[in-house]
């Protein structure tokens, strides 16, 4: 299955390709190690209809450049190998589990006249290596979120049953990979945070500490709103991924009935219940329905000493979510499900229209936004707090940026030169399309601007960063 | 319960059974000890008890009890609330006493021995002691009794009207200053307001009030509008039928109620209530208040810190009744009683003097005896043993008997000695309650904190503006115990609920949560100590990012504490150095600790670049930024500091030379060994 989407094509013109997924496997090297058993060493291999002696070449090519360059630095083994047509990335998650994804490069297609086949011209530098590499590592997060450890597979059911989760759950995901449109916010993998007040937040820690009391089955809460993260009593890195999974995948897939209008067949079943909106993302949806089953996804998270397994419930009432986790030994019944409705359902109405009110208060306050001359992206280390004004809206299928991928080629750039010093830094460049880029560290946050001032010069747009800096970020120690 | 009357007794039947005393006995083995909500006080009022040759009367205005000895000539003793009040003295028998009374300050002794007179007995030093006499000045009436309302101004009530008068001592005699004709059956006459109740027509329910007033020592009268008590039953012919028994005025927060005790009837309700009037100063008495009593029988009425408390003979318990209490399922202004009925905490009467055998144990006293005088407001007299106790409520009990905590919390908050009661049941509630009864907890003790808080601020702005026209002098707010403030709660409550062993630290942050919620919805200010006490809970438990959280929607407000605090914690949680830093940037007054931090950290450039964009560069210790450049060993950023501050001088001195005073001359040393002189800016030459 190869992916190629060509981003302009018209008759005699050039074509571009923009990079694609070339391979993406999984193996271990101390599996099979015996001649002619190299085959065992494969745990997952996409595409599954490669000849099966290619797959070994590609694994055993794999495995020898890394065996190779680990003689120069045993500690960081190579991460990624440049060539001509493609990129490949390793990834060792757990100890001799090797993930492997091979990004073909962006080309452009040039016609040639007389019939003769058109020449293909290679982009090699396109590709930034953080972007796919954090693309990779995210593959595995969110293997781990479903599954838990390859490890942990392996003891539970030996390799056979490794094999068959790997199987079931990179078949679905790598179809949902867009190497297209990933960028610095993959290599962030940040999560984006509900501006709120200080009372209504103090509401909502009062509404998730009630709701855990009563249901004390419940062990975590994470709370959302429009998206954004409000509340989290998972860890971060755990709360990081999840957050991934329900504003990438989850989120969008049920954004659609909300949408649809009141007779929609779209529309779930409300079963004159019209005291709340409140309805399941995950598990049943309609309580009502005799056939019902309450079975809801399982996700692992860490703890102190290893990981649990989860259940995740899913609960939305207009804009507001709340996601909670309950320990997988306990089996979820109808009565549960209908007590958490009956609890949740009508508060969380109430205060999905209370934040949405104070949301729209604010908005009014702050008047009616005018077209900035600028775009930014932020992200701060620390708690992962990301915010883009680049970016539109995240769908399941796309995710769409509002600047030219050069302008986000360099922002990449800019990100990987900060990540090479501890220092704090700032860099300005202007780019070719006259658009001034600017990029700024400060302790552990980032900010990358892209202003929009053709005749600008440097001591003008730097003028213009500090006043975003003091508007925009007045409330944190952002060093000038 | 009118006043100075030979025991009125509770009830006239004979003792109860012994057999009730057994199963009292019983009882308080069986019930809890703590259930009994009301107790008599531990210090009586101890006198000779009546008898034969001894009489007992008791004057409401004074709170002294007169122990009359055959008339007064073996001895009239004067038993008060306090020693002072306490007096002992010989007076002629001159027949039968029915009245004695002080008047206020013990200045003049009043006592009535016939129907048509009073005689008077000077107790002012220096003046004549002998005794002077006042006879009724309306023909052919009958003084029924007298009241003192001052010093030297007494009334007489008589069957036909009241007289008002001033005594003068030094003369001897009396000055009348008003009179009024009116029929009076009976009267009441409340000391604490200084209003005469009179009964009048032939049933007696038209009660006419009247107030008198000491105005620069002259007294007033004046009459207030009389109103009439619905009666159960219009008896046919009529009669008297209101009897002065049943009616006791009081003040009840602040406001004067006729409290009438309204027996069941046949023909309406089934159980007996006690109705409250409105009794205004002035304005129209309106009919406010229904107590349901539930039951029927002999009532007995007391007020003890604004509740009213019935005691109902036969059951031996007492109820009492909360008007403020709002209830959910009743008609507006009729209430039911706050608590069970219980009885008043059993008392032994403890033997005083010197024939105390130690092992001998005190007496049981026998409670709701016929032989007790129950006066207004919480005074209980047993005149046949000798003693008046004062009525208290014991709150602690209240908190097991009350189930609905928040109603619990209106009940308590509205008491005078609250503030430990209110303390445990926070700490019950933290140890077994759920969250939304905390949280209704925590909301009410709020309201009623920055209700006070409120008027504080009021005041104190009234204060700092000075007196204005017009208006009367700002009153500074009273602090009662109902007042519960952060520290109260951190010291007695919270701060010991987060050590506590076997409380989840989840159910801990809850709780402390919470509270910060209610604070925050009341608009208080959070005081440090307890965003101290959720991060240390926090850090014990290793939520670093629940606090991380708590501090990126600001629910920990900003403080240069707060921040030093997040700074220690850096070696443990390393983000919170970035979010002591943010703290202290917000707070804008705390540059010199941003230069601090940055320079500990060896951001030696940061913090020059930070203290030039706040436009503090100029102020500066050059010595502390020299320092710490040389300490990173750091050539080039040695040289980048020197030679700012270089320039910094010549702009400002216009030398680049250091000042002694700032302490640099190692640096230039320094500066001269590693770059030599040629790199010095040299002072420039005019």
């Amino acid at each position: 299955m190869l992916m190629i989407s060509p981003r302009m094509a018209s008759g005699m013109q050039e074509k571009q390709y923009t990079p694609s997924l070339l391979n993406f496997f999984v193996y271990n090297p101390t599996f099979g190690q015996k001649e002619g058993e190299e085959e065992k060493k494969i745990l997952f291999y996409h595409p599954s209809d490669v000849e099966k002696n290619e797959k070994i070449r590609n694994v055993g090519l794999c495995e020898a450049i890394v065996q190779f360059t680990r003689t120069f630095c045993p500690t960081k083994p190579a991460k990624s190998l440049h060539t001509q047509k493609n990129r490949q990335f390793f990834f060792e998650p757990e100890d001799n589990f090797w993930i492997v994804m091979v990004v073909r490069n962006p080309m452009i297609e040039k016609p040639n006249k007389d019939g003769k086949p058109p020449t293909v011209e290679y982009q090699e530098e396109e590709i930034i290596d953080t972007v796919y590499g954090a693309v990779v590592k995210q593959c595995y997060s969110m293997y781990k979120l479903f599954n838990g450890t390859f490890g942990r597979q392996m003891e539970a059911g030996g390799v056979e049953l490794l094999i068959q989760k790997l199987e079931k759950f990179f078949y679905r995901y790598l179809q949902t990979l867009h190497l297209q449109s990933c960028d610095l916010l993959d290599v962030f993998g940040g999560i984006s945070f509900f501006p709120l007040d200080k009372m209504t937040y103090l509401k909502i820690q009062s509404f998730v500490n009630r709701v855990e009391e009563s249901l004390s089955l419940i062990k975590y809460t994470a709370f959302l709103y429009n998206d954004q993260l409000i509340w989290s009593g998972l860890e971060q890195d755990d709360m990081r991924i999840l957050y991934k999974y329900l504003t990438t995948s989850l989120f969008p897939r049920h954004s659609e009935p909300e949408l649809a209008g009141r007779d929609s067949p779209l529309r779930p079943e409300v079963a004159g219940n019209l005291l709340h909106y409140g309805r399941f993302l995950t598990g049943p949806t309609n309580l009502k329905d005799p056939e019902a089953k309450f079975r809801f996804p399982k996700i692992f998270v860490s703890t102190e000493d290893g990981y649990e397994e989860l259940h995740l419930i899913v609960y939305k009432a207009m804009s507001a979510a709340a996601c909670f986790m309950i320990s997988a030994s306990v089996e979820l019944t109808r009565d549960f499900c209908e007590q958490l409705d009956g609890l949740v359902g009508p508060q969380l109405t109430l205060l999905a229209s209370d934040i949405c009110e104070q949301f729209t208060v604010n908005r009014r306050i702050s008047g009616p936004e005018k077209e900035p001359q600028f775009k930014f992206i932020y992200f701060n280390h620390m708690n992962l707090a990301e915010k883009s004004t680049i970016h539109m809206r995240k769908t399941a299928s796309v995710c769409l940026t509002s600047v030219h991928p050069d302008l986000m080629k360099i922002l990449g750039d800019i990100n990987c030169d900060f990540a090479r010093v501890d220092e704090d830094e700032e860099i300005i460049v202007k780019a070719m399309t006259d658009y001034w880029v600017v990029g700024k560290k400060s302790d552990q946050r980032e900010l990358y601007v892209i202003l929009n001032q053709k005749n600008a010069n440097l001591i003008e747009v730097n003028e213009e960063v500090k006043r975003l800096c003091a508007t925009q970020f007045n409330n944190i120690f952002f060093l000038d | 319960m009118s006043e100075d009357r030979e025991e009125r007794p509770l009830d006239r039947e004979e003792r109860p059974p012994d057999r009730e005393e057994h199963y009292l006995d019983r009882e308080e083995h069986y019930l809890d000890r703590e259930e009994h909500y009301l107790e008599l006080c531990e210090n009586p009022v101890q006198f000779e008890n009546a008898s034969s040759v001894n009489n007992v009367f008791f004057d409401e205005a004074n709170k002294q009890v007169f122990a009359v000895r055959s008339g007064g000539a073996t001895g009239v003793v004067v038993k008060g609330p306090d020693d002072k009040s306490s007096v002992a003295f010989r007076m002629d028998d001159r027949g039968e006493v029915k009245c004695i009374k002080f008047s206020i300050g013990n200045k003049i002794l009043a006592v009535q021995r016939t129907l048509k007179s009073v005689d008077f007995i000077n107790f002012i030093p220096d003046y004549p002691h002998t005794e002077f006499t006042q006879e009724c000045k309306t023909k052919n009436a009958s003084v029924l009794g007298f009241c003192w309302t001052s010093w030297n101004e007494l009334v007489f009530i008589t069957d036909q009207g009241i007289e008002f008068y001033q005594v003068l001592p030094d003369k001897r005699s009396l000055k009348q200053l008003k009179s009024q004709s009116i029929n009076v059956n009976w009267y009441q006459f409340c000391p604490e307001t200084a209003v005469l109740l009179l009964s009048t027509t032939v049933q007696g329910n038209v009660l006419q009030p009247f107030a008198f007033k000491v105005r620069a020592g002259s007294g007033t009268m004046s009459k207030m509008s009389k109103f009439e008590i619905e009666l159960p039953v219009v008896p046919k012919p009529a009669k008297l039928s209101l009897s002065e028994r049943d009616i006791a005025m009081a003040t009840i927060y602040g406001q004067m109620f006729v409290m009438y005790l309204k027996h069941h009837s046949r023909t309406n309700s089934p159980t007996a209530e006690v109705v409250l009037y409105h009794l205004p100063r002035e304005g129209v008495c309106k009919k406010t208040h229904v107590l349901k009593l539930n039951t029927t029988g002999k009532f007995a009425l007391n007020i003890v810190d604004n509740l009213v408390v019935v005691h109902h003979q036969s059951s031996q318990t007492s109820l009492i009744f909360d008007i403020k209490l709002k209830e959910p399922d009743c008609a507006v202004n009729t209430h039911q009683p706050v608590l069970p009925a219980r009885s008043i905490h059993p008392y032994r009467i403890p033997l005083a003097g010197p024939a105390v055998v130690p092992s001998q144990p005190p007496i049981p006293c026998q409670l709701y005896s016929s032989s007790w005088s129950v006066f207004q407001p919480d005074i209980i007299i047993s005149a046949s043993e000798g003693y008046l106790w004062y009525l208290q409520v014991k709150l602690p009990p209240t908190v097991n008997l009350l189930q609905d905590k928040g109603k619990l919390m209106d009940f308590l908050l509205r008491r005078r000695e609250c503030k430990m009661v209110i303390l445990s049941v926070c700490s019950q509630s933290g140890e077994k309650g759920r969250l939304p009864i905390v949280a209704t907890v925590f909301d009410k003790l709020n309201q009623v904190y920055k209700e006070y808080l409120e008027a504080e601020q009021s005041y104190t702005a009234a204060v700092e503006s000075g007196p204005s026209r017009g208006s009367a002098a700002p009153k500074r707010p009273v602090r009662t115990q109902a007042v519960v403030d952060q520290s109260d709660m951190y010291t007695h409550v919270l701060s010991p609920f987060t050590e506590r062993k076997g409380v989840s630290h989840k159910f801990i942050i809850a709780v402390l949560m919470e509270y910060i919620r209610s604070l925050n919805q009341f608009q208080i200010t959070v005081q440090h100590f307890l965003y101290e006490l959720v991060i240390k809970t926090l850090v014990q438990h290793g939520r670093f990012y629940m606090l991380h959280q708590f501090l990126q929607y600001h629910v920990l407000s900003d403080s240069k504490p707060l921040a030093c605090l997040l700074l220690s914690l850096e070696s443990t949680y390393a983000p919170a150095h970035q979010l002591s830093l943010d703290m202290l940037k917000r707070l804008s007054t705390a540059n010199d600790e941003i230069v601090e931090v940055l320079l500990s950290k060896q951001q030696v450039l940061g913090a020059l670049r930070f203290i030039r964009s706040v436009g503090g560069h100029d102020n500066v210790s050059s010595r502390k930024f020299l320092d710490a450049a040389r300490q990173t060993g750091d050539q080039m950023l040695f040289y980048t500091v020197f030679r700012s501050f270089q320039q910094r001088n010549q702009r400002l001195r216009g030398s680049p030379g250091f000042n002694p005073g700032e302490h640099c001359e190692e640096h230039v040393v320094h500066f001269k060994q590693l770059f030599g002189d040629q790199a010095l800016i040299k002072p420039s030459t005019v």
